[in-house]
């Protein structure tokens, strides 16, 4: 077993090896580097063919059509090029949004910049259980809305939004639906022929691809419209100018079609590995899991260790790579706005910690990784004086703080 | 977080040998004893520092020190590095304290200067307290 084991599958994936291969095919001159708009020589006939190759792969793993497909660079990209690109383009058609607030921030700050240019956005308060349900969006929507955009997997905490049924509320009044799904390929099954859903951002990334590029699925019958974002060229039929980076669509393809292949299989595993991690934990004092338990995706254990400050429990967990809800882990000084809006106490924003189990993830790293949070958060109990309150039977939220 | 070697080594080894480094309390009603307790969990930082006292030579020395607290790393080497400087000093001398010398001994970086200021608070209501008995 390597130290530092790694625990933040739901930040970023290192690249599979089998697509580390067909990416480097990309590059020399030896290999397929040419420009994929080159239409007068065989480099840019060849560099097309793999980058639709890879479209295709994209397209197969959500099952849509290739052409609904527009290559970005990644689901920052996506996110905003759906949500800016729509909104602005039906602004005659009405001023109103809708999202959640816990989307992630590509969302919430494109739909800033639209408040700021005359639109008016509803910020739905999820269930405590994290998810957004199709009667918080069909209560939301006025005559005005012209989109709702929900994540399918919460980044967070890993639940799922039904996103079936928010689709069938959607098309109903006619409202574009765009889903962030840069957390799901490869963890959920996703069906584009059945769902009712306009527009869906993926990332390469989070699915054993590279940094740097994403797509938007944008769908064609019935045609959603977008405003482009970036211009210069007119590539991917006008929505996302600039030369296609060959290399990096060729992993996110190669990626996909390894999650086509592998998620049954991974997805099995990853739960067995989640659930023994689990066990390992729920049976300490004041432990806490975070989201919905049984709408979740594979891979989430966000657990809260009451009386004790996330950071510091990173901090003591020095082997070991996970990421906290805690403030003293951000810039903000203010703990994570997912789980306020799921309604947890600031204490417990701050004592949470994310473990994010993945692809390479062992059953060896879950055990001994159990054993060093269990002794870590035992010290830092010792040092706690709320814990010696707590366990002295004083109620905390009794006691006058000084708030500074 | 960019921490300093210095605040990384004063939680680690406060955190391996916590009795070593203070860690602990004692009953805030002896006469002896003054506790200060501010922050708040809701904060994510709560610091409680003890000061056992003696009187001598017309004045009080600070003879030991407690503390627990919950926050993160920076405000737990913070407080560990506030009971170095405590022991031993009248409590004029330990009145005079300010955050700053904290925050030279850990090189805090400027996000975590707060938790140099709750320490002093500390100090200052742990002072306080104890004052108020005799």
């Amino acid at each position: 077993m390597k130290l530092p084991i790694y625990f933040d599958y739901a930040s970023t994936t290192p690249v599979d090896p089998r697509v580390v291969i067909k990416m480097q095919d990309c590059l020399s001159l030896d290999g397929n580097f040419g420009n994929p708009a080159s239409r007068s020589h065989s480099f840019g006939w060849k560099a097309e063919e793999a980058t639709e190759e890879a479209r295709s792969n994209v397209a197969k793993l959500v099952n849509c059509d290739p052409r609904e497909i527009v290559w970005t660079s990644g689901a920052t990209e996506s996110d905003n090029l759906a949500i800016k690109g729509s909104a602005r383009f039906n602004k005659s058609k009405g001023n109103h949004i809708i999202t959640s607030k816990v989307e992630h921030k590509a969302v919430l700050d494109s739909c800033r910049q639209l408040e700021r240019e005359g639109f008016e956005v509803t910020y739905l308060d999820p269930g405590t259980n994290g998810i957004v349900t199709p009667l918080m969006v069909s209560s939301a929507i006025t005559d005005q809305t012209i989109l709702v955009s929900l994540m399918h997997i919460n980044n967070e905490i890993g639940v799922i939004n039904d996103i079936e049924s928010i689709g069938k509320v959607t098309r109903e009044k006619g409202v574009i639906f765009h889903v962030d799904a840069a957390q799901s390929t490869g963890k959920l099954p996703i069906d584009l022929s059945q769902l009712e859903v306009d527009l869906m951002s993926f990332s390469a990334h989070k699915t054993y691809g590279p940094k740097g590029i994403g797509a938007l699925y944008a769908r064609r019958k019935p045609r959603v419209r977008l405003e482009a974002q970036i211009h210069g060229g007119g590539h991917e039929r006008g929505m996302r100018s600039g030369t296609l980076a060959t290399h990096q669509i060729v992993g996110m393809g190669e990626a996909f079609r390894i999650a086509r292949e592998d998620m049954t299989e991974d997805n099995i595993r990853i739960k067995f590995l989640r659930d023994k991690f689990w066990e390992g934990l729920n049976d300490m004092e004041e432990v806490y899991l975070n989201g919905d338990q049984e709408h979740r995706a594979a891979g989430f254990l966000n657990v809260s260790f009451n009386y004790v400050e996330g950071e510091s429990l990173i901090m003591a967990l020095k082997d070991i790579a996970v990421s906290s809800g805690s403030a003293c882990t951000s810039a903000s000084l203010e703990p994570s706005y997912v789980l306020r809006a799921i309604g947890l106490k600031d204490e417990l924003a701050h004592s949470s910690i994310r473990f994010a189990i993945g692809r390479f993830t062992t059953k060896e790293e879950v055990e001994y990784t159990i054993g060093l949070v269990r002794n870590a958060v035992a010290k830092l109990r010792e040092l706690s004086p709320l814990w010696d309150m707590y366990k002295d039977g004083v109620d905390l939220d009794t006691i006058e703080w000084s708030v500074n | 977080m960019a921490y300093s070697k210095k605040v990384i080594d004063k939680f680690e080894k406060t955190l391996q040998e916590p009795e070593k480094h203070s860690v602990g309390k004692w009953d805030p009603s002896e006469s002896d004893v003054g506790t200060g307790m501010v922050g708040a969990p809701a904060c994510g930082d709560v610091m409680r520092l003890q000061i056992k006292c003696e009187a001598r030579n017309n004045t009080h020395v600070i003879s030991d020190v407690k503390f627990k607290t919950y926050g993160c790393g920076s405000a737990i080497a913070s407080s560990s590095e506030l009971v170095d400087m405590l022991k031993g000093k009248t409590l004029e001398e330990a009145k005079e304290i300010k955050n700053q010398e904290i925050v030279d001994a850990l090189e805090l970086p400027a996000i975590k200067i707060h938790c140099s200021v709750l320490a002093e608070d500390s100090i200052q209501q742990a002072i306080k307290d104890y004052e108020s008995k005799i």
